[in-house]
C-alpha cells in the first residue's frame, strides 16, 4: 500500500475551488516536487494534507501504518516567528509534541533523539543561541531539525529555500536529498524551483489548469513540462 | 530610610494591606507568565479588550443587585474569550477588529446601563472611575475574595507549568503543533479560558484600563534581555510580582492610586530592562 493517497480530491478555501478532482499516490521513499506558479492551490493542497484544512471533496488517507503523528513538516516562516524568543533546542525538541500526548514533559531519550537530529543538521553548536539571531539558512536547517524529531517517514516541506541565497539554497537541497537516500525519508515539497526539482525529485506534481503527475522523464515529455521547461530556457 | 520601614511594619500589622500584597503577587504572576504567549501570538490587546468586557459584565451584575458578581463576570468573559480567539481564525472579521468592536461595544454598553439603572446616583463618576482604574478596591477585599483568588491563581499556574511545552509550540508554531497531531485548537481554548479568569481576577488589582500594562509589560521587558523562552517566562514572572510588590508598598507608603502606580513601576522597570538589553547587545 502507498503511504499517501489522495483520491478525487477537492480543495479551495471559503467554499472555493482551487483544485478539483486530484488523484495521486505517494510511496515510501520517493521525492515528490510539487510546482506551479502562484495562487495554484500548492500550499493549500499541502495544508489539506496535513489536515490544517477539510478538503471539499474526496479523501486524504495514509497508508504503510503512517499515523498522524509520524508526519514532519517545514511550514513557511511566519513573521512571527522571526522575532520570537526561543532557542534553539526549545524549538527542535518540540517537534515531539505530537507524540506526547497528555505527558507534560519530554523524555531523556527525546532529548538526546533532538540532540541527534541536530548534530545530523550541523546545528548542535547553535543548539543555546537565540532563534531570532540565527541567519535564514540556519533558521530552515533548525525548523527542518525539529520535523526530523516529529518523523522518521515522510517529510511535508513547504518551498524551503525561500529567501535564501543561491549557496545556502544548494546546500538546502542537498540535505534534503541526503535524508531521502540516506534515511529513506519520503520529501513531498513545494518549490517555485524547477531546475532544483528536476534534478534532485523522482515523481513531479505539476499543479495548473491542467495537471500532470508522473516521473520527471514522462514531465520532461509532457505538454506542461515543455512549456515550462522552454520558458525557462528562454529566460535564461 | 528606617522610618519609611517602621512605617511599613505598621502598615504590615493591617490585614487588609496583607490580602492586597497577597493578591496583587498572585495576580501579576499569573498575567506576567500568560502575557508572553499573548505578545508572542501578538493578541496583546485581548487584555484590554476582555477587561471592558469585564467592566460591562459587572455593570449588568450591579444592575441586578448581585451580592457576588464574581461567577456572572466571569462566566461572560470566558465566553468573550472563546469568541475572540475563534474570529482570530477566522478571516471574516480579522482578530484586531474583532477585539475594538467587542472592546468598544461592552464598554459603552456597561457605562449606559449604569447610567440609566444607577439607584444611587451621588457618585457615579466615582463609581466607574473605580472599576476602571481600580482605585482602592484591592484594599477592600474580602476573606472569602481572597481566597477564590489564592485557589484560582493556583490551578492557573498547575495548568501553565503542566502545558508549558504544549502552551510553547502553540505559540510558536500552531500549523506545526496541527499537522504533527497536537491538537492546538483546544490548547488555544485552554489560554482563552485561563486569561479570562486572569482578566476577571485582575480587574479588582487594577481596574480594567491597566490590565494591558500587567500582562504586557513584564513579557516585553524580558523579551529586551532575554532570549530562550523559558528565559524569558521566568524573568516575565520575576519582573511582574517585583514591580506588583513594589508599586503597591509604594502607593500604601505615599497614598497614590494602586492601579496607576504599578504601571508606574512597570514603565521604569521596561526602561532598566530596555538599557540592559541594549548595552548586552554590544
Amino acid at each position: 500500500m502507498a503511504q499517501l493517497i489522495c483520491s478525487d480530491l477537492t480543495i479551495g478555501y471559503d467554499s472555493r475551488t482551487v483544485i478539483s478532482n486530484l488523484n495521486f499516490t505517494v510511496e515510501s521513499g520517493e521525492y515528490i516536487c510539487i510546482v506551479g506558479e502562484n495562487g495554484s492551490g500548492k500550499s493549500t493542497l499541502m495544508k489539506t494534507i496535513l489536515g490544517l484544512q477539510s478538503p471539499i471533496a474526496g479523501k486524504v488517507v495514509f497508508g504503510d501504518g503512517l499515523k498522524k503523528n509520524e508526519i514532519g513538516y517545514l511550514p513557511q516562516q511566519t513573521q512571527a516567528q522571526r522575532d520570537f524568543p526561543a532557542s534553539v533546542s526549545e524549538i527542535v525538541v518540540s517537534g515531539f509534541q505530537g507524540k506526547c500526548g497528555i505527558k507534560p514533559f519530554y523524555t531523556k531519550a527525546q532529548k538526546q533523539e533532538a540532540e541527534k537530529s541536530m548534530e545530523k543538521l550541523n546545528i548542535l553548536h547553535l543548539a543555546k543561541s537565540s532563534y531570532r539571531e540565527l541567519s535564514g539558512g540556519q533558521q530552515q536547517r533548525v525548523l527542518l531539525a525539529r520535523a526530523l524529531c516529529s518523523t522518521s517517514k515522510i517529510l511535508l516541506l513547504d518551498e524551503p529555500v525561500s529567501g535564501l541565497d543561491p549557496k545556502v539554497s544548494a546546500e538546502m537541497y542537498q540535505l534534503i536529498y541526503d535524508l531521502n537516500k540516506n534515511d529513506k525519508i519520503t520529501v513531498i515539497m513545494i518549490s517555485h524551483d524547477i531546475t532544483a526539482a528536476l534534478k534532485y525529485s523522482d515523481k513531479i506534481l505539476h499543479i495548473d489548469k491542467d495537471i500532470f503527475f508522473g516521473t520527471k522523464s514522462e514531465y520532461l515529455n509532457s505538454n506542461l513540462g515543455h512549456i515550462f521547461n522552454n520558458t525557462k530556457d528562454g529566460d535564461i | 530610610m528606617t522610618e519609611i520601614f517602621n512605617n511599613l511594619i505598621l502598615y504590615l500589622q493591617y490585614p487588609f494591606v496583607r490580602y492586597a500584597l497577597i493578591v496583587g503577587v498572585l495576580i501579576a504572576l499569573c498575567s506576567s507568565l500568560l502575557g508572553v504567549t499573548l505578545v508572542l501570538k501578538r493578541f496583546s490587546f485581548i487584555g484590554d479588550g476582555l477587561s471592558h468586557v469585564a467592566f460591562g459584565a459587572m455593570a449588568i451584575a450591579a444592575i441586578l443587585n448581585m451580592t457576588n458578581d464574581m461567577p456572572l463576570v466571569l462566566l461572560i468573559t470566558i465566553i468573550c474569550a472563546i469568541l475572540l480567539l475563534r474570529t482570530g481564525q477566522n478571516t471574516k472579521i480579522k482578530g484586531d477588529a474583532a477585539i475594538a468592536m467587542i472592546s468598544v461595544a461592552s464598554l459603552a454598553i456597561g457605562y449606559l446601563l449604569m447610567n440609566i439603572f444607577s439607584t444611587s446616583s451621588s457618585n457615579l463618576s466615582g463609581d466607574v472611575c473605580s472599576t476602571l482604574f481600580g482605585s482602592t478596591s484591592i484594599l477592600t477585599l474580602t476573606n472569602t475574595e481572597v481566597w477564590l483568588c489564592v485557589i484560582l491563581s493556583i490551578i492557573v499556574l498547575t495548568v501553565f507549568t503542566l502545558f508549558y511545552n504544549k502552551i510553547f509550540i502553540v505559540t510558536f508554531d500552531e500549523d506545526f503543533a496541527t499537522a504533527t497531531g497536537t491538537k492546538a485548537s483546544i490548547y488555544n481554548l485552554m489560554i482563552a479560558v485561563i486569561i479570562a479568569v486572569i482578566i476577571v481576577l485582575a480587574m479588582n488589582l487594577v481596574g480594567s484600563l491597566l490590565i494591558s500594562a500587567l500582562v504586557i509589560f513584564p513579557a516585553l521587558s524580558a523579551m529586551r534581555v532575554f532570549r530562550s523562552f523559558k528565559s524569558v517566562t521566568i524573568c516575565s514572572a520575576i519582573f511582574g510580582v517585583v514591580c506588583s510588590l513594589l508599586g503597591i508598598i509604594i502607593s500604601i507608603l505615599v497614598g497614590t492610586p494602586v492601579g496607576s502606580t504599578i504601571v508606574a513601576v512597570d514603565i521604569a522597570g521596561f526602561i532598566i530592562l530596555f538599557i540592559a538589553g541594549q548595552i548586552k547587545k554590544r
